[in-house]
């Protein structure tokens, strides 16, 4: 049963990813960009849900992560003069080790207490960007267009902010989150976290050490979203506090649910939908929150499982 | 020292004077969160929107009588009750539709946040608007004039705290709202009509953000974001007093309130609420339960 499903879950997100990659030949410039944005925001809503929909735990404070790592690494590539790739990993590196210290902290609390440890401290990082403004920019933010070099291929050079690289950039970044998270749900460790989250006592109660793997999504969860905010800050030229915002950590908790938390592919099908949503309401009426919140309302009174998480129920029971 | 106090002695006192009164409000906002939490376990994210409300329906009273005296009672009598029932609509239409689940009511109250702050945008626009407070007049110290309506709001607040604390001791209703607290199954067998009383509290702790809007407004403008900073403020007094502890939310608030007052004045405001937020989550961190709260799961 479990190889059947491995096969299956294999074949249905890579034909995904396929068709992901045909369709930027075929896509008009407008939905090109789009698909690319959404690729990227798409990456992190994927990494929040390896916290919320795997392991049970709903943070209120995730901008921090995407910020972080979009901080890290626009202000190393600005003043530390880091390659691209190297702010990259820079990035990467500096949200794995604040993933590391928050966790510590945060998950000596659970529950409610867990939300609200995780607002205040994305509160507290928001706004010591704002207080080290003459570091960081404060509200205004930066543009990185005239700091970022160059990326060759095949000795040609490209920016990063042309367009088919970009799609493929974030591309590659949602293949890699797909299937790292595709193959975490199918080994034993997955198996652990899933079991946290139907019932955390049940599981200390068989001998697991629930402290470190929560710890151990925690981190992960962090350091992907870390990491896609590098990206985004590469892709997008452009590093700014709305990122920090608790907007932008409501976002993923939308995105997330919309698509089915709990399921591999569900966070981007949810980002895809609210995206063109939101595009699709912004030529209407600039005021597309109302949307946003009437949207979250039914969705957690009809349809607390999601778009896919109802798929997986009634039809795909094989689902990841 | 004694030059230091010559120099600083009337800003400290005004950083006291002014976070005397934050602090009393905060307390009335967070005393609503408090109740909200306390006795139905859950977090109410829109409780700041309520605030905000509170403040908007303010300024429509006001543009509606043309006189800040009528309309500021007007206000003080519509706002809440207008909130009252949009919390009971909220309660019977969407938290109990999610059964009270802690984190899907926190997905909830986002939605209406959300939802809340774009129609008062629709409604109300995207200025800040300005109220006239309803009684002017100036209480001169040695070194500086103070404004007179300040303290009355701070008086106003003392008065509405003291009213939810006899509520809460004296009457039937405080009486089953501290049974279902406790025990809301037994509550519920010994009679206790537990799904009124939910809405009744939820209410409540809506009409109390309301009016401590409708006090602040003459003193700050009305504005349709108002609601996210009381929000945050509020839950960093809930927690540190100790969550659904009215006495612990209320010697919590003055913390917060005064040392708010002290760190704004001389130093930066965002350091002041940078350091309250990572205060906080500290405090949560290593005193899961709280100042004066009981242990909760």
């Amino acid at each position: 049963m479990r190889k059947k499903s491995l096969v299956y879950s294999l074949f249905f997100h890579v034909g995904i990813l396929l068709l992901l990659f045909v369709l930027q030949f075929i896509l008009p410039t407008y939905h090109h960009s789009s698909v690319s944005k959404i690729m990227v925001l798409a990456s992190y809503a994927v990494a929040y849900n390896f916290l919320l929909g795997y392991t049970g735990l709903m943070s209120l404070g995730h901008a921090m992560f995407f910020a972080a790592g979009m901080y890290a690494a626009g202000l190393g590539i600005y003043y530390l003069e880091l390659s691209a790739l190297g702010g990259l990993l820079f990035g990467a590196g500096f949200t794995l080790v604040m993933s590391l210290i928050f966790g510590l902290f945060a998950l000596r609390t659970s529950g409610v207490s867990f939300l609200i440890v995780t607002l205040m401290f994305g509160q507290t990082f928001y706004l010591s960007i704002l207080y080290f403004n003459e570091f960081t920019f404060g509200q205004d933010g930066f543009s990185m267009a005239k700091h970022l070099g160059k990326l060759v291929i095949f000795n040609k050079e490209y920016l990063y902010s042309n367009p088919d690289i970009r799609y493929n950039f974030a591309l590659i970044l949602l293949t890699a989150y797909l299937l790292i998270t595709t193959f975490i749900m199918f080994s034993p460790v997955g198996r652990i976290l899933i079991a946290i989250r139907e019932n955390e006592s049940r599981t200390e109660l068989l001998g697991y050490n629930v402290f470190y793997y929560k710890l151990f999504a925690l981190v992960l969860s962090g350091t992907f979203s870390g990491i896609a905010g590098a990206t985004h800050a590469l892709l997008f030229s452009y590093v700014g506090t709305t990122f920090a915002e608790i907007h932008h950590s409501i976002s993923p908790i939308l995105w997330t649910l919309l698509g089915g938390a709990g399921t591999v592919i569900g966070p981007f099908i949810g980002t895809g939908i609210m995206f063109y949503l939101v595009d699709f309401i912004s030529g209407i009426t600039s005021n597309y929150q109302l949307v946003v919140g009437v949207v979250l309302i039914l969705m957690i009174i009809w349809f607390p499982m999601g778009i896919m998480g109802t798929l997986r129920q009634k039809w795909m029971k094989w689902l990841p | 020292m004694s030059s230091w106090i010559n120099e600083n002695g009337p800003l400290l006192f005004l950083a006291l004077l002014d976070g005397t009164v934050t602090a009393f409000v905060l307390a009335l906002i967070a005393l609503g969160l408090s109740l909200v939490f306390g006795v139905m376990r859950i977090v109410n994210i829109a409780h700041g929107e309520f605030f905000m409300l509170g403040a908007v329906f303010s300024w429509f009273a006001f543009d509606l009588t043309n006189d800040p005296l009528w309309g500021f009672l007007l206000a003080l009598v519509i706002a809440p009750a207008l909130v009252g029932g949009i919390a009971v609509f909220t309660d019977r239409f969407i938290l109990r539709k999610v059964k009270y689940h802690p984190e899907s009511t926190i997905v909830a109250t986002i939605g209406l946040l959300y939802v809340i702050q774009s129609v008062t945008l629709m409604v109300f626009g995207p200025e800040a608007r300005a109220v006239e407070a309803p009684l002017y007049f100036r209480i001169q110290f040695p070194w500086f004039g103070y404004s007179g309506y300040k303290l009355i709001v701070a008086g106003m607040s003392a008065l509405c705290l003291l009213g939810v604390w006899l509520l809460m001791i004296r009457s039937k209703l405080g009486l089953y709202m501290r049974a279902t607290q406790q025990d809301i199954e037994i509550a519920k067998t010994y009679g206790v009509p537990t799904q009124k009383i939910y809405a009744a509290v939820f209410a409540l702790g809506g009409g109390l953000a309301a009016l401590a809007g409708v006090l602040v407004v003459p003193i700050r403008q009305a504005d349709h974001l108002m609601g996210l900073e009381p929000l945050l403020l509020s839950f960093i007094v809930v927690i540190i007093g100790g969550l659904g502890s009215i006495r612990g939310t209320i010697v919590a608030a003055f913390i917060i309130g005064i040392s708010d007052g002290i760190i704004s004045v001389f130093y930066e405001p965002t350091l002041a609420k940078m350091l309250a937020t990572l205060f906080v989550a500290m405090v949560l961190v290593l005193k899961p339960s709280g100042l004066y709260g009981e242990e909760v799961a």
